[in-house]
């Protein structure tokens, strides 16, 4: 068996003072020989165990025809993001975690072929041109990250005139102020998402439902028929311990969109300024805490540490990730949990932390960490809370009828929400997940959506 | 979309008054809301409260404090502004009062108008202790005069009004007359300061914040306050709470936290820091 194909990354050396993209993305020849890896099943798991059921044993067969344009439109008509996906989907755990080839060997590298695809489409301007026959009928959707555009486009292929509504000033959600460059660039989103306006969807950035314009305005005044609400998880969890409002103290979504959505790693050019000291502790150890940790060392940090709770292995980050963190020099402080932030004048000068020892599976399967009475406190610079987001409330607020649960998740039953006709789906149903899963339900939804107003 | 500008008013040398054409942000404007403005493509997003409103447009007062104030007040009629979104915050809720005694300071008028605007035409009287740097200095006279009882003019200078601050005129109307509210919004260091003469006086105290904002909708946490040792969001909660409890220190610790990186920005508009 050939080994699988490893992809090409930009030397650590250099990343540590650029934004630039750290995975460089196969070449040609790596395409081909990777592809070749494919065993072609006869019941391919890798499909079930993609959230939008991607033919992925087709594509691949397209590439080693060199029909590239056909593999891509494959791709596209399942999952209208495919130059975002290859590069920040978990595959370890969808696709690539149900390919035969890993029982034995290592599975197919079906991210990077995506990716490849993906690229390939933008570089060349290559896609299937669409047509669109307009049922004269609206759809309104809130928030323009990745359940948003999945069921925009889904809903504007059946015809749905589709006007998606972003509270920021630019389009994308997460995927413009969560993910950083090095790991997604921006122009890649641009251009997939001008992609979407070719569709004939409309988007409309400074608007925030809830605020600028209702639920209750939208069908009244504007004359949707039905509504979409994918506004994700944009609620910083909080530490809930002494110190964490000293300056010094970001919360992540905080830290990354001054960078990510801001520019601020170009300040003065861009007005946003941000602060990194000399040694940064991160809190968390999904991949936003992995992200604000390769963030704060490209803006100069000359010691970056991760402190988690749990041991390495239980780390909820992507294991490429981690990997690329700890080539770029981050550190890994385990098993310790924060219990003060240390403060002089109002500025942070180090953290606290309890020491943990893991004791019995919990809900989640992972041991569970058990504080012990040992400490240690770590000098720093500043601290970045990434311990998680929860779904946004301004929606909520301004729509009583609209049913959460205790976690402020927007309750649904077939992606239909306590309102007749407004639908969710995304983070503001889950909380925090993953861009794939995201995209799943804003697709799925579009479905259900033209159900409904069919039954109008 | 740009929103372009209808008006600017040169209030004095450090103030200007915009209005701007975002009918959709006057939509669902309420007193007490306000905007985030983002200059141009590569500016920061600012906070700044909205003034007054038609169907059309929205009108905000901007003090040239920062690099991003500075370069709005370079914008002139008929220039557009890259981004205005909102109407952002919480609405206030008028209360039931019968005498309310208000205090503003220097720029501070600006949010303050509206909230008084909204308690008198509600039937409540209103005295108003407004202090600035000198008499250029003073904002929105004409407008308060329409709906306050009786104004006090402080002026650090002493150019019009009383020299010396808001809060010596402040012991004194106490002392003479018995209110039931307080509203106050200027400086961070002068609303402190009121609270602790209202406190004496058990004279329930409203302010309004300006913390350092990004998206304003809740989502980065930059501008948390600490109330009674509890974490608020200003964006979404506020921008107006009951000044009890609020830790002020705090507060303006954090609005200082970018001061420095003011000096660098400055130098792009070719100006040395003031």
């Amino acid at each position: 068996m050939i080994k699988r194909t490893i992809m090409p990354v930009l030397d650590p050396s250099i990343r540590n003072t650029s934004f630039s993209e750290v995975a460089q993305g196969y070449s040609l020849n790596q395409v081909k020989i990777e592809a070749s890896r494919c065993l072609d099943c006869k019941n391919p798991r890798c499909v079930t165990a993609c959230p939008v059921n991607i033919d992925i044993p087709r594509f691949i067969k397209l590439i080693l025809e060199d029909r590239f344009r056909d593999a891509y439109c494959t791709i596209y008509s399942d999952n209208i993001l495919p130059a975002v996906c290859g590069r920040v989907c978990p595959q370890e755990k969808q696709c690539e975690g149900a390919c035969v080839l890993g029982v034995k060997f290592e599975p197919v590298a079906i991210g990077a072929l995506e990716r490849y695809l993906g690229d390939y489409s933008l570089e060349h301007n290559v896609f299937r041109q669409e047509i669109i026959i307009d049922n004269g009928k609206k759809v309104a959707i809130i928030g323009s990250g990745p359940a948003g555009l999945a069921c925009a486009a889904q809903i504007r292929r059946m015809g749905y005139s589709t006007d998606v509504y972003e509270a920021l000033h630019e389009f994308g959600g997460v995927l413009k102020y969560g993910i950083p460059e090095f790991r997604l660039p921006k122009s890649i989103v641009d251009t997939e998402i001008d992609r979407l306006k070719s569709l004939g969807i409309n988007f409309y950035k400074n608007v925030i439902i809830g605020k600028t314009l209702t639920i209750e305005q939208l069908f009244n005044e504007l004359n949707y028929q039905a509504i979409f609400i994918g506004s994700g998880a944009g609620l910083p969890s909080s530490l809930g311990i002494k110190g964490e409002n000293l300056n010094g103290v970001y919360y992540a979504n905080e830290f990354l969109t001054r960078v990510n959505l801001m520019k601020a790693n170009n300040f003065p050019f861009s007005a946003t300024p941000i602060k990194v000291g000399e040694t940064v502790a991160v809190v968390g150890g999904g991949n936003v805490a992995m992200d604000a940790a390769r963030t704060a060392k490209r803006l100069g940090a000359k010691k970056v540490i991760i402190i988690y709770r749990r041991d390495m292995e239980s780390l909820p980050a992507r294991l490429e990730e981690i990997h690329h963190a700890d080539e770029e020099g981050i550190d890994f402080m385990l098993l310790l949990n924060p219990v003060e932030i240390i403060g002089e004048n109002y500025e942070v000068k180090s953290v606290k932390c309890q020491r943990m020892v893991l004791g019995e599976p919990d809900e989640s399967g992972r041991r569970k960490p058990i504080p012990i009475e040992e400490y240690e406190t770590i000098d720093i610079n500043n601290l970045i809370v990434a311990i998680g987001q929860s779904p946004n409330p301004i929606i909520k607020k301004s729509t009583p009828n609209l049913e959460v649960d205790k976690w402020g998740c927007i309750k649904v039953n077939d992606y239909q929400t306590s309102i007749p006709g407004v639908f969710a789906g995304g983070d503001i149903v889950t909380g925090a997940a993953t861009v794939i899963l995201a995209m799943g339900a804003g697709k799925t939804a579009a479905f259900n959506i033209d159900k409904y107003i069919k039954t109008l | 979309m740009m929103y372009e500008i209808l008006e600017k008013l040169e209030l004095n040398k450090d103030v200007d008054l915009f209005k701007i054409k975002a009918p959709l942000v006057a939509k669902n404007t309420k007193p007490g809301n306000f905007v985030i403005v983002r200059v141009d493509k590569l500016g920061e997003r600012i906070p700044l409260t909205i003034v007054e409103s038609d169907s059309e447009s929205i009108t905000i007062i901007s003090q040239k404090v920062g690099f991003s104030t500075k370069l709005l007040s370079k914008k002139e009629k008929g220039d557009f502004i890259e981004d205005v979104v909102g109407p952002l915050g919480e609405a206030i809720k008028i209360k039931n009062i019968k005498n309310l005694i208000a205090i503003a300071g220097g720029v501070g008028a600006a949010p303050l108008y509206p909230q008084l605007k909204s308690y008198h035409s509600s039937g409540t009287k209103i005295d108003l202790i407004i202090g600035a740097k000198d008499k250029e200095h003073l904002l929105l006279m004409d407008k308060f005069a329409e709906v306050c009882e009786n104004i006090f003019v402080t002026t650090d200078d002493g150019s019009v009004g009383r020299k010396g601050f808001v809060t010596e005129v402040l012991k004194e109307r106490l002392k003479d007359k018995s209110y039931d509210f307080s509203i106050t919004i200027g400086p961070l260091i002068m609303m402190k300061n009121v609270l602790l003469i209202n406190k004496d006086y058990n004279l329930p105290t409203d302010v309004s914040l300006n913390p350092i904002m990004i998206d304003g909708t809740g989502m980065c946490g930059n501008c948390r306050v600490s109330i009674n040792g509890k974490n608020h969001f200003a964006c979404v909660e506020g921008p107006d709470f009951s000044a009890e409890g609020i830790d002020f220190d705090e507060l303006i610790s954090r609005q200082r936290y970018y001061k420095d990186k003011e000096h660098v920005c400055n130098l792009r508009l070719g100006e040395s820091d003031d």
